[in-house]
């Protein structure tokens, strides 16, 4: 038996688990020679536009193609009826989520359309273009039927009811708590309280939703370019809804222009593109173009939080008392529901302290806007925002320093496992040494001083700081126990081919993240070849091991353990082979740098090439009982701990213009524990990125709809995004506190950024603004919000 | 609908001639009739600048201009620019620093980047990110991305 790996020792020969290495697929991309979905050009394929409802909720009457069908070049116009006898609908519910209920969808819907922007009709026709031209050509009679747009009164009386077989307008309702609240209010040296808005936004991934499907009518077999972040779980999904075979439907999906919890929904108008393909026998492609990205990639976080926070005489919190409100649009999304988020703010709120009483509702409506549903950090940057912003009001309100006020209440290093008061399981944080580590990187006393010096001059600069924790590494708990067929476990196939380079193919996906790096990280050491020797295959359904893909941040995780298992199985069987050809026990040897080497004395024996020659193409020189299984595959799942949390804490520095509102963000900083860093370049070019979508959603991102429910922005030009010259150089710091639940010990990273930015930056301003006695709570933190709560503009 | 117009252009230094519907874009003819895929149109708006390619040296958004107006004109993309070798470092530096995650941008990235340097070889990170204003990246919050122009920078400064 060869040694066990130990990620943990420093000098290991070979070692790349823990290095700086560039990615291997970056080349490509920097040529502008990766493949996307719409790079993709098939023999007679055909593309299809979809015409779209431009009310928020009203009655199809009928759909009218003759004008369309006379556009030379269009094929086929096909509706919800027609679509209907060829696909099953879907109702996006968990079964462990309680009481939650959704009404069926389809890829076009019978009769009624309920958002603006849901795909009401299809035309296929031999260009985009051309399809384009004859959508315009479709006359749809509509009876616009009452909208609900507000979420407050979604639920009350006089509001229509959506889907009247629901009875309500209600999704899903959840209290969590422990402790005695009430008492623990009535007993307080001081109560907090602010009502929170996040404002609804959406993903704007630069490459848009893109599918190209294919079905072979002599085969029997469909395949779909797809750009996901799931493509095991999308193949299970066009299987039973198209009532194909499992091993009927092939997903393969290259490169991912962005998805960031984007591409990983079952979206109508892509199965659409399916069932169309099947019905026409011919290869389908829909790309989204950028209005169709805004009115129906999914939007998130449009929830409401009046919440409060007790504190003692002695500055320690006492409890926290939050009511949730969210509304989702009017279908759950599928099959992840959009229950989660609301169930996540439920679950994270509160999350880094060491507090005993609390009490969280959510309430998640229907309503005819955008469906909403899971997007980079789910919950996370609401549940932070509505803990930091009670952290520091209740700072202010017993008179210290808001870091001072984070050492007395964080949950203490050391004191692990834990169960947080929302009944989060912690196996190991570092709140404390992170927020250290943090003030240290800085130079806080220094950035006091000068925002004190620069007040004087009228300059108003504020700090802000916000801790946080990330869910990653996630268990069946969160999907697969409430009935989603929708993968927590993750393998890894490696193969030693004939030249002695090594294959591995694994069932997690690579979105741009680095997975396709750190996988080849991960088996170069665990084999014990060059790096250069990996090759790895990641997003087919046919060439890789069953997985759930890029959700939750666990491709490191659970598919990087999985690839060193995997890794460390074949190493076991190369020596196992090498034994036998040199006559020494395989606990002799050792396959270092793609040698097979004497393990005491580090000599060379022989190269793994040589041994791979043999096995392939000389297997009768072996001794014929002698195991020779130079591919291996080892799958991983977490199972102690529902979810690895990680954690960290981060900072702005920014300076208000008290005269036009603007904001200006100087530095940001972020340290972040996400356990054993297997590349730390890009890791930290995770929590940047991530840091920037948070920023994003603080201070401009926004999906405003009118009273009607008709959505407010068509274009880039309205739904602004961070630009570069906006952004603030951003440092970022790591403590690491690897799970003891894999060998590799990793974590998620990916998350990080977004769940604690818009926090930070809400402090910042609000620290800013403190001399003036104003503050703002409701994201986008605008030049005319800021402006309003100066008292200089009226709401 | 369907106005063909005839135009002969140099495109990564071949010539090519096509009839091209008068409202199809640049970025549309380089991917649909040139079968070019490194440029990628994102917004459509002129916004993103994930189209960006060269007209006559100058940096322009292929969303925002049309093939039929480029008759006589000379095109560069990100593909010929790879093929010459005259952004092989700014390529390198973007691989070395993890400047590019998704890739959907960077072809665009790039060539903004190599204007810039053409035009202000000394820019401070300041001029860096204000010159690549007009390029969205949504996977890696810019720093890298600077860094990695800046390097280039530095480095094509200190061998001249």
């Amino acid at each position: 038996m060869n040694e066990i790996l130990d990620p943990r020792s420093v000098d290991r020969p070979n070692s790349y688990i823990g290095k700086s290495v560039p990615r291997p697929n970056a080349r490509k991309l920097v040529e502008g020679r990766g493949q996307f979905v719409d790079d993709i050009v098939l023999p007679r394929m055909v593309h299809v536009a979809f015409v779209r409802s431009p009310h928020a909720h009203a009655r199809i009457l009928s759909v009218d193609g003759d004008e369309a069908l006379r556009v030379p070049g269009v094929l086929r116009m096909f509706t919800g009826k027609d679509l209907a006898a060829h696909c099953d609908p879907w109702v996006a519910v968990l079964a462990h989520l309680k009481g939650m209920k959704s009404a069926p969808q389809r890829p076009l819907p019978l009769d009624r359309a309920t958002w603006v922007g849901e795909a009401v009709a299809a035309v296929v026709a031999e260009s985009r273009g051309v399809a384009e031209d004859a959508v315009a050509k479709v006359a749809v009679a509509y009876e616009p039927l009452p909208a609900v747009v507000d979420m407050e009164t979604a639920l009350a009386q006089q509001t229509p009811v959506i889907h009247p077989d629901l009875g309500d307008n209600l999704c899903f309702q959840r209290v969590n708590e422990s402790g005695k609240v009430d008492d623990a209010f009535a007993a307080a040296h001081k109560v907090v309280e602010a009502t929170f808005h996040t404002g609804r936004h959406t993903g704007a991934t630069l490459e848009p939703r893109s599918i190209l499907a294919d079905y072979n009518r002599a085969s029997g077999k469909l395949t779909v370019h797809h750009s996901t972040q799931a493509p095991h779980m999308m193949q299970g999904v066009f299987a039973k809804h198209l009532r194909l075979a499992e091993g009927d439907v092939r997903v393969i999906c290259t490169d991912v222009g962005g998805s960031y919890g984007i591409k990983v929904h079952v979206y109508p108008d892509e199965v659409a593109a399916a069932v169309i393909a099947r019905m026409m026998g011919r290869p389908v492609k829909f790309i989204a173009d950028r209005l169709e990205s805004f009115s129906t990639d999914i939007h998130a976080r449009d929830h409401r939080i009046k919440a409060r926070m007790a504190v003692d005489a002695g500055g320690r919190i006492t409890a926290i008392d939050v009511d949730d409100l969210t509304g989702i649009g009017p279908y759950s999304v599928y099959p992840r529901t959009s229950a989660v988020e609301g169930n996540q703010v439920v679950n994270l709120v509160g999350g880094p302290y060491d507090f005993p009483n609390y009490r969280a509702r959510t309430t998640v409506v229907l309503q005819n806007k955008t469906p909403t549903c899971q997007y980079r950090a789910v919950g996370h940057p609401i549940a932070t925002a509505v803990t930091e912003g009670l952290v520091d009001l209740a700072a202010e309100a017993v008179g210290l320093d808001p870091v001072e006020f984070r050492r007395r209440n964080l949950m203490a290093d050391g004191t692990y496992p834990r169960t947080s008061p929302a009944g989060m399981k912690f196996e190991g944080l570092s709140h404390m040494a992170s927020l250290e580590k943090l003030v240290g990187m800085m130079d806080y006393t220094g950035l006091r001083a000068e925002q004190e010096r620069l007040r004087a001059k009228s300059i108003h600069r504020g700090i802000g700081f916000a801790s946080f924790i990330e869910l990653t590494n996630p268990s069946p708990f969160m999907y697969g126990m409430g009935g989603a067929r929708i993968s927590a476990q993750d393998g890894c196939t490696v193969r030693i081919d004939p030249d002695g380079s090594v294959l591995a193919a694994t069932g997690v996906t690579e979105q741009g993240q680095g997975t396709e790096a750190i996988i080849r990280q991960i088996v170069a050491e665990a084999v014990g070849v060059p790096i250069d020797q990996v090759r790895v295959i990641t997003g087919d359904t046919l060439t890789t091991p069953y997985g759930g893909g890029t959700w939750a941040c666990r491709g490191a995780g659970i598919g990087g353990e999985a690839a060193l298992q995997s890794g460390l199985a074949v190493k076991e069987a190369v020596l196992k082979v090498a034994g036998a050809m040199l006559q020494v026990g395989p606990g002799m040897l050792d396959l270092v740098n793609g040698e097979i080497v004497e393990k005491r004395s580090g000599q060379t024996r022989m190269p793994l090439a040589e041994l791979a020659r043999i096995v392939y193409f000389r297997g009768d020189t072996l001794p014929p009982d002698l195991p020779r299984e130079l591919m291996q595959t080892r799958h991983f799942i977490t199972k102690e701990y529902p979810f690895a949390f990680t954690n960290g804490v981060q900072a702005s520095y920014l300076e208000v213009d008290i005269d036009t509102g603007m904001v200006t963000l100087l530095k940001h900083w972020c340290v972040e524990d996400c356990g054993r860093i297997i590349n730390p370049l890009l890791v930290d070019e995770q929590v940047r990125g991530g840091v920037v979508q948070g920023i994003g959603a603080a201070l401009y991102e926004e999906c405003p709809y009118s009273p009607e429910g008709q959505l407010l922005i068509g274009s880039m030009a309205d739904y602004l995004v961070p630009m570069a010259a906006e952004m603030p150089d951003i440092e970022v710091g790591h403590v690491e506190t690897p799970t003891n639940e894999s060998l590799l010990g990793a974590k998620g990273a990916g998350e990080a950024g977004t769940a604690g930015a818009p926090g930070a930056v809400m402090n910042a301003i609000n620290d800013a603004l403190r001399p003036f006695g104003a503050k703002v709570f409701a994201q986008p933190f605008t030049p005319e919000r800021i402006l309003v709560a100066l008292g200089k503009v009226s709401a | 609908m369907s106005i063909e117009v005839a135009v002969t252009l140099t495109v990564n230094g071949e010539r090519v001639s096509r009839r091209v519907e008068a409202r199809r874009h640049l970025v549309d003819f380089l991917r649909l009739d040139l079968g070019l895929m490194g440029s990628h149109a994102g917004c459509e708006h002129g916004i993103c600048g994930a189209c960006t390619v060269r007209v006559d040296g100058a940096i322009v958004r292929g969303c925002l201009v049309l093939a039929a107006a480029l008759d006589g004109a000379e095109v560069e993309t990100i593909e010929g620019l790879s093929d010459t070798g005259e952004i092989r470092d700014l390529q390198e530096a973007f691989v070395a620093r993890n400047a590019a995650q998704c890739g959907y941008c960077t072809p665009g990235m790039l060539l903004t980047a190599a204007d810039l340097l053409e035009t202000n070889p000394r820019p401070t990170r300041e001029e860096i990110r204000e010159h690549l204003a007009g390029n969205y990246c949504r996977c890696t919050g810019y720093h890298a991305i600077i860094d990695a122009v800046e390097t280039v920078a530095k480095a094509r400064n200190g061998r001249a």
